[in-house]
């Protein structure tokens, strides 16, 4: 079923961390095939509170917190799933997929094509990403298009509680493995620095949110901006305060497979102007995935060139001077909705 | 053996190590209030200090020489400074200034410094593999150098701890491979997590020699390491050495330890500085004076690299496109 949004003003406000955690436990109450595991995921509620509260309701053989074996227990969590569970994995932090690549793209993404759809893998794996702490090179980085370049995994990145709630909920229902990629600064962590709009209105009751579909929280008829993840909550800042002067539309992606590229067509095709916003890698990633969508449809939909503000293509650096002048901000987006307003 | 006068060495690099940690907390801590936030203040990022595991350091390194590398942890600062990197260069890196060891590119956990072969990654048990790459070289090029890989009692139940090991062993190679078993892998008890009490047995997988050493005792650690070291200097390969030490504080800094109960009482009383104090007090090699002079020293250092941290210039914006390729 999917909820209407009914987030009137006076609902329950919540956490991005704490709306995870409560459709994983809504998800395990329903049904006894769901558990949890990964590091730091039972009693510590896990590093950025993605699975608060679920150790103390469901208990250790539920709720399982693993060595710090990922090639393990992600393989382990993929056997499950083989078996029909639907097992919620953890990696901490996506820049750790080197230690245990092999268990997800050449296991959990391929077992359903390589057995003719016989076997299904129906498993989500979350993780942590972005940066914006000074966390540096190994602990930054956002990673979506490196998963959502390789078939075979769906992949999820929400920018506030709500749709995370949502996602969750749909990505334990789904049948395919799902890479659920939580951004440290969309999850209203209380030892990190936060836009407001990481706490947001939840219901309490279960609904879903469905994987692949993209939202437009801002319309607007002057420049297309397409977003995902933590950089909508800047994008949407910048249109908020450019109303009156040029009407931006923000499209949350929130999924980057399946791409909503029916969504971005159609505002591009009303705007004619594309600002793309990823705090992932520049090159060979989403941002060039969007202007190819453009480019196979009718190039002469854009008025004028493409503006990306995309992370470019050096490791994340730890000085803050360093890492902001690479980072994705509100200065850059704006900027970048200017030179395509100009021409 | 350990003699008196190593006795009073080791005391100094240890009080030297804890001053040194001492300060960057307080640091660290100084301008991240009031609305915590990690990534605020003049060290910004996830800071994992070592209190507790100084012997471990400090054991180690009086048994190399600067030609010798060491691949270390997430938690590497007390092997850094053990092992001789600039305490100036480390310090201005960590507050990310353009003096750092990496002009502010890598932080804390990641500090590279060629001129004592030390390094460290935040990705863990990966340095392992790299210190046997480091020892494949020293060997080739008929050096009596050695490499040391160091990783916690956590990162041994990782791919490549098992895959080093085994390296290492089948081409004989000069690797000394120090697990810091500090009970605690964040919030998981080594219990939860690894089904043996004695994590060095399973240097007999891949037949090699090893021990794990109790006690968290400086001069225990020595011996232990000296015999790894003298061992791979002779061309007799690895060792793998389990040392059982105490995580003082926190896994990061931020960390509250709900996690831990009584035990954190129990390991603040282990705190390995004062026990070994008291000892060379008892034994006459330490005074009331020569404590107070040896830690006015070591505050006089910290203080001198911390100050030389904040004077020192920033890096560039524009620096940060640099050093993408060689
Ligand atoms: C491959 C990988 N997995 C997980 C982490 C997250 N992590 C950082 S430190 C740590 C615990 C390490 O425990 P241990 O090896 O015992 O070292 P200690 O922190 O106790 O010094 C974990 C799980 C990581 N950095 N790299
Ligand atoms: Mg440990």
């Amino acid at each position: 079923m999917t909820a209407p949004v009914d987030v009137e003003a006076g609902a329950r406000r919540v956490t991005t961390a704490k709306a995870i955690s409560e459709a994983i436990a809504q998800e395990m109450r329903a049904n006894p095939e769901v558990f949890v595991m990964g590091e730091d995921v039972g009693p510590y509620g896990g590093i950025f509170g993605s699975t608060g509260g679920l150790f103390e309701e469901f208990g250790a053989t539920r709720v399982i917190d693993t060595p710090i074996s990922e090639t393990g227990f992600i393989g382990a969590g993929i056997g499950a799933a083989v078996e029909g569970m639907r097992p919620v994995v953890e990696l901490m932090f996506v820049d750790f997929l080197g230690v245990c690549f092999d268990q997800i793209y050449n296991h959990m993404a391929k077992i359903h094509y390589e057995s003719g759809g016989n076997v299904k893998v129906p498993m989500v794996l979350m993780m942590a990403v972005g940066g914006g702490y000074s966390d540096a090179a190994q602990h930054s980085q956002c990673l979506w298009a490196t998963f959502a370049h390789m078939p075979g995994m769906k992949v999820v990145a929400p920018s506030n509680p709500y749709d995370a709630k949502g996602l969750m909920a749909s990505a334990i229902k789904d049948d395919n493995p799902v890479i659920f990629m939580f951004h440290k600064g969309v999850m209203g962590l209380p030892w990190m620095a936060k836009n407001p709009r990481s706490i947001g209105a939840v219901p309490e009751e279960e609904y879903t949110v469905p994987i692949g579909k993209a939202a437009i929280p801002h319309p607007g008829t002057d420049v297309t901006v397409v977003s995902v993840s933590m950089s909508v909550q800047h994008c949407l800042d910048v249109a908020e305060k450019l109303e009156g002067t040029t009407s931006v539309e923000v499209i949350d992606l929130r999924s980057i497979v399946p791409l909503d590229r029916e969504a971005i067509l159609a505002s591009v095709a009303k705007t004619g102007r594309l600002v793309i916003v990823d705090e992932d890698y520049r090159s060979f990633g989403l941002s060039g995935e969007i202007v190819a969508t453009i480019a196979d449809k009718d190039p002469s939909m854009l008025k004028v060139p493409v503006q990306r503000v995309a992370y470019p293509d050096i490791p994340v650096p730890y000085a803050r001077v360093l890492e902001y002048e690479a980072l994705p901000t509100r200065d850059k987006i704006e900027a970048a909705i200017a030179a395509a307003m100009k021409g | 053996m350990v003699d008196n006068d190593m006795r009073v060495d080791f005391y100094k690099e240890m009080v030297r190590i804890r001053t040194y940690e001492a300060a960057l907390q307080r640091d660290y801590h100084a301008d991240k209030a009031p609305a915590w936030d990690i990534g605020a203040g003049l060290i910004p990022g996830e800071m994992h200090l070592s209190a507790g595991q100084e012997p471990v350091a400090v054991g180690l390194c009086a048994n190399l020489e600067q030609g010798d590398a060491i691949t270390g942890p997430h938690r590497p600062h007390h092997l850094a400074l053990a092992k001789g990197v600039d305490m100036k260069a480390m310090t201005a890196e960590i507050f990310g200034r353009d003096t750092g060891l990496s002009h502010g590119k890598g932080g804390h956990m990641h500090l590279f410094d060629p001129s004592q072969h030390f390094s460290c990654s935040g990705i863990i048990a990966q340095g392992m593999p790299v210190a046997v790459g480091q020892a494949l070289a020293f060997s080739r090029r008929g050096t009596a150098n050695v490499a040391v890989a160091v990783a916690g009692e956590g990162a041994a139940n990782q791919g490549g701890f098992h895959e080093a090991l085994n390296l290492a062993s089948m081409w004989k190679l000069p690797v000394i491979f120090i697990i810091e078993d500090n009970d605690w892998a964040i919030s998981v008890n080594r219990e939860t997590a690894t089904p043996i009490k004695d994590g060095s047995l399973r240097a007999s997988a891949y037949g090699m020699p090893s021990a794990r050493i109790e006690g968290n005792d400086v001069d225990a650690i020595y011996d232990a390491c000296r015999t790894a070291v003298e061992r791979a200097r002779a061309g007799g390969g690895p060792t793998l050495l389990e040392i059982h030490t105490v995580r003082l504080w926190g896994h990061f800094e931020g960390d509250a330890q709900a996690y831990r109960g009584d035990e954190l009482a129990a390991a603040t009383e282990n705190d390995p500085i004062p026990l070994y104090e008291k000892r060379l007090l008892a034994a006459g090699l330490l005074t009331e004076d020569s404590i107070g002079s040896i830690k006015a020293q070591a505050e006089e250092e910290v203080e001198a690299a911390i100050a030389y941290a904040k004077a020192s210039p920033e890096p560039k914006p524009s620096d940060a496109y640099l050093h993408v390729f060689a």
